[in-house]
């Protein structure tokens, strides 16, 4: 930053930093992320917050510096809402204009000196924006990852017999998840059939068709059968519309059903005793 | 009644929001749960072969009025590849992509019209109609 803009904000370090903190001690009201933080919690931060952004700025660094950058992060962490740093850095700006607007600078210099001020926190504006995406990015991986595996478990009901149920629509990536899920398991279990359930699947089309015709054709190569269950009336429709055959795939109404033929090939019976 | 709706589709996801709105309005116009499978499987297999082969594109989905009838139209449309021979990619089992190859000919099969528009590098528009019965 240019030397005065230097001096400006040095000199009125403690002023610029009263305002801001007056101005952002409202900030905790209406924010419901900040209810439950104590008021002296809540000002804690604001210091932390104003002592290293002013260091920040009047170090004048090119890059944020470790300190600020931590504040940051451990904010975002601990669920703060992430306008408390963005308001927290426009208030600094308008602060510091105010600040540098009661000197007695002509209108040129002291655009220069808002100027390379707004670019020192524009700086600061993307760290947060690249922290926080990456952040958001990395939580949304974890969550798709776990709903890839809630949404294709593999369930062995009876001694070398296993359920798929499948649940939701499905893309390429859960299609693959799917498959190999179903393979490992079904080895893992010594599966010697293995039902895959599709009532939970909104609609058939030629790519769904096709995933579940090659597990089904791979389950058989690993020596097991599949039964394909749960085909509603209009999925049988419109997979016949589409023109796919299926009848090289046993196919049962209902999972109860399909347990029935399963337990029959295993040479399997369930009898009610009297 | 409503006017044209439409997805911008450039991902798989897309192809799901395009389906929803298909099944809908396929709900909101009266259609039988079979015709509305059969009308969200075709806006399925249009939305995806738009991002395979095109990359992007777009389906626009509005009721429709016909003399004594009413009905959904579908407008699926993109300016990728184009599509050289299209009696072949009629055929049932014509693939470039390892697929069943049954995505064209099954969406045919499942709508009342069926209308193809393809020349090579300037797209593809397809427009079907079911109507309800
Ligand atoms: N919008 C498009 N632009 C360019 N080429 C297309 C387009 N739609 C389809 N095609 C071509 O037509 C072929 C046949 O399409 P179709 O949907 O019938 O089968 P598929 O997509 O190959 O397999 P499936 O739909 O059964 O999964 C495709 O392989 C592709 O070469
Ligand atoms: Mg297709």
């Amino acid at each position: 930053m240019n030397s005065t803009a230097f001096q400006v904000i040095k000199h009125n370090r403690l002023s610029i930093i009263e305002r801001w903190q007056e101005e952002m001690s409202n900030f905790q009201e209406g924010e419901r992320e900040l209810t439950h933080v104590t008021r002296e919690v809540f000002l804690n931060a604001n210091t932390e917050f104003i002592d290293k952004l002013m260091a920040q700025v009047t170090n004048d660094h090119e890059t944020i510096s470790p300190e600020l950058k931590d504040f940051f992060e451990r904010t975002i962490q601990i669920g703060w809402p992430l306008n408390y740093i963005t308001q927290g850095l426009q208030t600094f700006l308008r602060v510091t204009l105010q600040v540098i607007m009661d000197q007695d600078f002509d209108k040129e210099e002291a655009f220069k000196i808002y100027d390379l001020l707004d670019r020192s926190i524009d700086g600061l504006f993307n760290e947060i924006v690249q922290y926080t995406t990456h952040t958001w990015k990395n939580t949304i991986s974890v969550q798709k990852m776990a709903l890839l595996e809630l949404s294709a478990p593999l369930i062995p009901v009876f001694e070398h017999i296993t359920v798929m149920p499948l649940i939701g629509t499905i893309d390429t990536e859960r299609a693959k998840w799917i498959m190999e899920n179903l393979l490992e398991g079904a080895i893992k279990h010594r599966s010697q059939v293995v039902l895959i359930d599709i009532t939970g699947v909104p609609i058939v089309d030629t790519m769904v068709a096709h995933h579940i015709i090659q597990a089904a054709e791979a389950v058989r190569l690993i020596g097991a059968k599949c039964i394909l269950v749960g085909i509603r009336p209009e999925i049988a429709q419109t997979i016949v519309n589409l023109g796919i055959d299926l009848s090289e795939f046993p196919t049962r109404s209902n999972l109860l059903k399909g347990i029935e033929a399963a337990l029959e090939l295993t040479n399997k019976k369930i009898e009610t005793l009297s | 009644m409503a006017a044209q709706t439409c997805v911008d589709v450039r991902n798989e996801w897309d192809i799901v929001s395009a389906r929803q709105l298909g099944r809908d309005l396929s709900k909101e116009l009266g259609f039988s749960s079979v015709d509305q499978a059969r009308i969200t499987t075709a806006i399925s297999e249009l939305a995806r072969n738009i991002y395979l082969y095109a990359g992007k594109g777009k389906v626009c989905i509005e009721p429709v009025k016909d003399v004594n009838r009413s009905g959904l139209q579908i407008i699926a449309s993109d300016t990728g590849p184009g599509i050289q021979d299209i009696r072949k990619v009629m055929q049932d089992g014509f693939t470039t992509s390892g697929g069943l190859g049954a995505g064209l000919p099954g969406v045919k099969r499942l709508m009342d019209e069926f209308s193809i528009n393809s020349s090579v590098d300037i797209g593809t528009e397809i427009l079907i109609t079911k109507w309800l019965r």
